[in-house]
């Protein structure tokens, strides 16, 4: 198929292109634009230079940089006063969850206002998409989104975060509270 | 005649040169990455670090290269393994090569004996560094081929292209300097010091003020078809069509890792570093001070070594006090300890302060201690060191030229670089030389 052919197969009629300015001399000669381009590059060479601390580049990890009070980072359940778990494993954020990254298993609980709690609860980190349904979605306040964002392990299970680690992880004492629906 | 002295002077000479063209690679390499994200409004690496000196991130080449080294020397499956392994060095080797026929600074006379500031002073100079430089595309194809990769084939393809198609502009655009410089004083010779030797004449603009006669004065659209070639002979954006990763992964070193990577990485430099040496050489008058040839320079030698030492000196002492500044205001002193700082920062600030006095030392010398006359021989030195201090301030801007245009310029697409270069360079360099016989006949 030849360029011709190939041009007649666009669609006709609708949407008429955007014509293409026609270049000037000057910038069909382009020399005189890549001078022009050198003087840009090497504005910004200089001004860098001498004004390195005003670059936007953020040091992490030593520096790092704020997020909004609603960033969606990595899961925390919420506790009652008395130390035990929000969650009465209603099974909400496992149904809504898109990636499907959320497993409970129920159990009966022993205090008798309470129907039931979770027995296991467990989210696949590598599986979660940070959507936030599972927040929205909690009748309860449990499940809430801390502003954690770096978090990296060495094995693939060490991402399957249980209950400890989702209600008492030693980097929950000062990770800054994520999403949740209603700020207090 | 040559004895066995001046053969061991050539030898070393040609161990020196090869030695310093090498070792500019890890300092271009930080150049690029530093000048790269300055000019991105980035930082660029300034991590790395050896018991808490950074130098400016220049250790961050030699992590690079300890990371080249130990990677796994790999060999494709199917690839044809000697050609496979020479490969590289084909292509490192026409790099290396050439630096040895260029010229630093007037050769000077020690009692009997002429020493050149040349590694070896081939009669055909200009023909034997483009022989050579044009060699390093077999080191390309064989490397491209011997993989066994689509891409690499591909590559290695677009660079014997491109790199026969550039070598006729460039040699074209040489032909006007050598119609207007190849003949000097009476003799006609292809020498690059024979060259550069007739650049150090003055021309006059309206009887105003004096330029002098440099080839990019003389022949400006020859040395923009010049550098424009030499990007592509080097395979430097915009004309690095051999790797273009956007369009062939990478182009004929698709398939080779570690230090046989590395080996096409310094060879990139080197010749870098030595398309910017014949530039110099041709188009900027070499070792040329401007509007001071080598014998007013000799004349007038006490002079020029109180001017040099000044200049040092000055050098010295702004070093000094910017090393000050960095010490005392570190910006990014991240990734090293306290611990470490508190014993490092007292030898930095004595090493800024060393820098500072000996620069002040070098301005105390330049007032008083330099003598008012010079025996001949001194005289030979100092111009020497005169020619080499513009040379290698020429060498690095072109150097720093190279870097800029690559942050600063896209790519070319391929049919673009072939249309720029028969439809475009090819007839210029032709008009370029007609207009240079012309002219020459008028005058």
């Amino acid at each position: 198929m030849d360029h011709q052919t190939a041009h007649k197969l666009e669609p006709e009629g609708d949407a008429p292109r955007r014509p293409v300015r026609e270049l000037t001399a000057g910038e069909a000669v382009y020399l005189v634009e890549a001078f022009k381009g050198l003087g840009v590059t090497f504005r910004h060479f200089i001004k860098n230079l001498f004004n390195r601390r005003e670059l936007p580049t953020v040091s992490y990890p030593e520096e790092k940089r704020d997020y909004g009070e609603r960033f969606r980072g990595r899961h925390v359940l919420n506790l009652r006063e008395d130390g035990t778990t929000k969650c009465v494993a209603c099974m909400m954020c496992a149904t809504i969850c898109p990636a499907r990254c959320i497993e409970i298993v129920a159990e009966e609980s022993p205090t008798p206002a309470i129907e039931k709690r979770p027995k296991s609860f467990v989210i696949d980190g590598l599986r979660c998409v940070m959507c936030g349904f599972c927040v929205d979605a909690c009748p309860c306040d449990a499940i809430y989104m801390t502003g954690e964002y770096d978090f990296a392990e060495y094995a693939r299970e060490d991402f399957l975060w249980d209950l400890t680690h989702l209600t008492r992880r030693p980097s929950l004492a000062d990770a800054p509270r994520g999403y949740r629906p209603r700020i207090e | 005649m040559m004895d066995g002295i001046d053969y061991l002077l050539m030898a070393i000479k040609v161990v020196v040169v090869v030695m310093a063209f090498v070792s500019l690679v890890p300092v271009l390499v930080w150049l690029e990455r530093r000048a790269s994200a300055l000019m991105q409004d980035r930082l660029g690496p300034n991590r790395t670090h050896v018991f808490g000196f950074k130098a400016f991130g220049i250790i961050q080449a030699v992590a690079d290269v300890a990371k080249l080294l130990l990677k796994e020397d790999f060999v494709p499956a199917k690839a044809d393994r000697l050609l496979y392994a020479i490969g590289p060095f084909m292509v490192l080797v026409p790099a290396v090569v050439v630096p040895i026929a260029i010229p630093f600074a007037d050769s000077i006379r020690l009692g009997a004996r002429e020493f050149s500031f040349q590694a070896a002073n081939v009669d055909g100079g200009l023909l034997f560094v483009f022989a050579i430089a044009s060699l390093g595309v077999y080191g390309l194809i064989l490397s491209g081929w011997s993989s066994n990769n689509k891409f690499s084939m591909l590559g290695a393809m677009r660079s014997s292209a491109q790199m026969v198609s550039y070598e006729i502009s460039m040699g074209l655009a040489v032909v006007g300097v050598l119609m207007l410089f190849g003949t000097y004083q009476g003799v006609s010779s292809f020498e690059l010091n024979h060259l550069i030797r007739a650049q150090g004449e003055t021309i006059s603009i309206f009887g105003l003020f004096t330029l002098p006669k440099w080839g990019v004065f003389v022949q400006p659209l020859g040395f923009l078809l010049f550098l424009a070639a030499s990007y592509a002979e080097t395979n430097r954006l915009p004309f690095d069509m051999p790797e273009d990763e956007s369009a062939l992964v990478a182009g004929y070193h698709t398939e080779y890792g570690g230090m046989k990577f590395a080996v096409f990485f310094m060879s990139e430099y080197v010749a870098m570093v030595t398309a910017s040496c014949l530039v110099v050489a041709l188009f900027f008058g070499g070792w040329q001070v401007p509007w001071a040839p080598t014998d007013v320079l000799r004349a007038n030698a006490p002079l020029v070594a109180r001017i040099l030492l000044a200049g040092a000196g000055v050098a010295a002492v702004g070093t000094g006090l910017l090393f000050w500044h960095l010490v005392t205001n570190e910006i990014y002193a991240y990734g090293i300890s306290p611990a470490i700082r508190r014993m490092t920062d007292p030898i930095k600030k004595i090493g800024s302060i060393g820098i500072g006095l000996a620069g002040l030392a070098m301005l105390a010398a330049a007032a008083f201690a330099v003598p008012t006359s010079m025996s001949a021989q001194a005289g030979q030195i100092v111009a020497a060191i005169a020619q080499l201090g513009a040379f290698v301030m020429k060498l690095g801007f072109f150097l720093f030229l190279y870097i800029w245009v690559r942050w600063t310029l896209p790519r070319f697409r391929y049919d673009q670089v072939m249309r720029l270069g028969w439809k475009v360079m090819l007839p210029l360099a032709l008009v370029n030389i007609l207009v240079t016989g012309f002219v020459g006949l008028a005058f």
